[in-house]
């Protein structure tokens, strides 16, 4: 491109230059610039709400950055008096309205408001202001809702629309009686939300916040006649460094089972080992329903946030759903068999609690699908943020610890165990087996760089023996939503497709370190599981000796009975006691 | 068929009439209100459904205007005006009378037996004859919290029948 092409604007004097950004906010940023904001998330329609990125344009006034679009030879002051004395007094105004129990929210410390009231020194409140008086929703089992710490922000609304295509939450009202709610202000647990927690990643402050199940699990572990073991999630290893000073995509798991071990776990294991176990089971449904052509295509079922979308939106689908438990559901189910059937625990007296990157798996743990008798697979689900809170409030710092390696024989896996935390990663695994298992010959180039990446929509065509298997792979609901309208209209051309609910996959959940204003840390957590994955020395589950030992003494052969009983489950129609059913 | 089949049903052929795109949500609203003098639950979930909305937002929109009411109005329905030109000739002790008189309190806006509503609006266009009130299309003219007695008393006999 020839100098004259070249497009630049000023910011604080100095040139910069632009492309193709949709709005100055870009690239004030990209010129290394910082302009505080509430409300803008870059992957999301710019709202313009908070008024916190506001800058100063020669000849133009004062913009909001997040919804102006750049223009060449545009003269920008981002920290100018007027521009200042505005932030200040929109801070003052939103938290003259909000609920300022700081100390007792849980977002404090990580509280978006509560930084830049700090930052631009908000001392005093002038405005008496006037308090939302609404009740607390805490009736879902990952989300809890508090509308009186809401600032209108929207971020929680357009996330829930454009990534998930629900709108499960929308603005109601208006003026100062505006809030956000579900339809006819109906309870979280009354809808349809499918708990992914997107609403919970994108909230600036502690309105929309994960529920903690923290004291539930120190119960667990301080009751000295049960046996308590844990699972630790693929993406939880990439993310959990974050919060103690170590680089993003850090692969800790070593020091989390360290950190674990010290908490008086019995036994730390890995649903790395499990991803594993669901690739056995699955890769061998998805062989014998292509060998029969029937249900096809076939839904990969590890994400719960997805597999109740189907229940609930489509459940004229849930045949294509993968009747294989999610990895975590499996871990659940087989682990406590053993220990019970095996090693003669009693059930009520072994626990199970999983590290999740999910919200949604809380709700997963409370399918009645996922018990015996009342008592849980799994009993208590802690996301990564309540580890990281649990670990801080234990005093144990993950960055001092030596690395330990997990528990045999649950916590050995492959490299493609370990992938599962990336969208694509499920494909992937299960292509790299399936592979193997129909053609009988060694598939000597592991990575399949197709089904990689954050993008939410990829797709691979392999040859499985002379048939042509194409693999649909996407992530965030709204995309996969697309791809069941192609089922629906019969013009669907592939035959697995795999949905992760979050954008990327399970290493940006809802239950992950916040992370909406730093895109770079999701593709590097993504790394951290790639590069475990290429330097480990098994990577395709069916090596994995400890999966070939369960099958020998326990299982007896992928998708026998007793795999079926253990491993797989049945999905309901949840239409029928859902909201939008008014029959 | 039960009665909710029958105002599911009525719903549905509502938004046919008008057509489901998004565009036209309001227009069905306005039907549906004009039908039921307000916006029944059930068909706002109904309204949502059946457009591919979610009723989320079809509450939102519904909730955002005031011309949409989500509680059921009376058969009487009163517009109080609080117009500038009502509200400096006395409009407040006009609907301070009559929330007194029909015994609406905490923010309640309809009677008991669902005879009267009452709500405010800003300037019928009358301001000659302020203050005034609207009951179901018949304009009041310069109105007092005496007169606002009388009238009520009046209707519920209209209503009774005597």
């Amino acid at each position: 491109m020839s100098d004259n092409n070249k497009k630049t604007l000023f910011v604080e004097g100095k040139e910069v230059e632009f492309t193709d950004e949709k709005n100055l906010l870009e690239v004030i940023r990209k010129a290394g610039f910082q302009v505080p904001t509430l409300c803008y998330r870059p992957d999301l329609t710019s709202f313009g709400a908070c008024r916190m990125c506001i800058v100063e344009i020669e000849g133009r006034g004062i913009q909001s950055s997040c919804t102006m679009p750049p223009e060449p030879g545009l003269k920008i002051r981002i920290n100018t008096d007027t521009v200042r004395r505005i932030r200040k007094m929109v801070l003052e105004l939103l938290l003259a309205n909000h609920n300022r129990e700081c100390s007792t929210c849980s977002r404090s410390h990580n509280c978006e408001l509560q930084k830049l009231a700090n930052l631009y020194e908000v001392n005093e409140i002038r405005f008496p202001g006037k308090k939302r008086l609404e009740e607390l929703d805490d009736t879902n089992p990952s989300i809890v809702r508090d509308p009186n710490k809401c600032i209108l922000c929207g971020a929680c609304v357009r996330a829930c629309a454009e990534r998930q295509g629900l709108s499960i939450l929308s603005f109601a009202g208006r003026g100062s009686k505006t809030i956000v709610t579900p339809a006819l202000k109906k309870h979280l647990a009354e809808v349809d939300c499918v708990n992914c927690g997107q609403c919970v990643a994108v909230c600036p402050v502690g309105a929309l916040t994960i529920k903690s199940d923290i004291e539930k699990a120190r119960a667990l572990l301080n009751d000295k006649t049960k046996t308590v073991v844990c699972q630790i999630a693929p993406a939880v290893r990439v993310a959990a460094g974050e919060e103690f000073g170590l680089a993003p995509g850090e692969n800790v798991i070593g020091k989390l089972v360290a950190a674990l071990r010290i908490m008086g776990f019995d036994k730390v294991y890995d649903t790395n080992f499990s991803a594993d176990l669901t690739i056995m089971e699955e890769g061998t449904e998805i062989i014998r329903r292509l060998e029969k052509n029937e249900r096809l295509p076939l839904f990969t079922s590890c994400c719960p946030a997805w597999v109740k979308y189907v229940e609930t939106q489509h459940p004229e689908l849930i045949e294509h759903l993968s009747t294989a438990r999610s990895p975590q559901a499996m871990f659940g189910s087989l682990v406590k068999d053993i220990a019970v059937n095996r090693d003669g625990i009693k059930r009520e007296n072994f626990k199970i609690i999983s590290f999740m990157p999910c919200t949604a798996k809380k709700a997963e743990c409370q399918r009645e699908e996922f018990s015996v008798d009342g008592e849980r697979d799994v009993d208590v689900v802690l996301t990564t943020q309540e580890l990281i809170k649990m670990l801080k409030g234990s005093g144990i710092n993950l960055k001092d610890l030596e690395p330990e390696t997990p528990d045999l024989p649950f916590g050995s896996y492959s490299g493609a165990g370990t992938i599962f935390g990336a969208s694509g990663g499920v494909a992937e695994a299960a292509l790299r087996t399936v592979y193997e298992f129909t053609t009988g010959k060694t598939l000597e180039n592991v990575d399949i760089k197709e089904t990689r990446g954050l993008s939410t929509s990829k797709e691979l065509t392999v040859d499985l023996n002379g048939t042509k298997v194409k693999v649909v792979v996407v992530n965030t609901l709204k995309e996969a939503e697309k791809m069941l309208r192609k089922v629906i209209d019969k013009t669907a051309d592939f035959q697995i497709l795999e949905v992760m609910a979050c954008p990327g996959g399970c290493i940006s959940g809802g239950g992950q370190p916040i992370s909406c204003n730093e895109p770079g840390k999701v593709e590097k957590r993504a790394k951290g599981l790639y590069d475990e994955d290429s330097s480990l020395p098994i990577r395709k589950s069916h090596e994995n000796p400890e999966i070939k030992a369960i099958y020998k003494e326990w299982l007896e052969k992928p998708g026998s009975e007793k795999a079926h009983k253990l491993l797989h489950t049945v999905y309901i129609d949840r239409f029928e006691n859902c909201y939008k059913n008014l029959k | 068929m039960s009665s909710k089949t029958i105002f599911l049903e009525k719903v549905d052929a509502i938004v046919d009439s008008v057509g489901n795109a998004q565009s036209n949500l309001i227009a069905i609203l306005q039907h549906i209100q004009a039908e039921y003098n307000y916006l029944p639950e059930d068909a706002i979930i109904r309204i949502g459904v059946k457009m591919g909305i979610s009723p989320a937002t079809v509450y939102g929109v519904a909730t955002f205007y005031s011309q949409f009411s989500l509680d059921p109005k009376g058969k009487y329905q009163i517009k109080c005006c609080d117009g500038t030109a009502c509200h400096v000739r006395g409009s407040m002790p006009t609907l301070n009378a009559l929330k007194a008189k029909l015994e609406l309190k905490d923010g309640k806006f309809t009677t008991e037996d669902g005879l009267f509503s009452v709500e405010t609006v800003s300037c019928l266009g009358a301001c000659g004859l302020a203050p005034v009130i609207v009951i179901n299309d018949k304009v009041y003219p310069k109105i007092t919290p005496e007169a606002v007695k009388i009238i009520i008393d009046t209707l519920i006999k209209e209503d009774r029948g005597e």
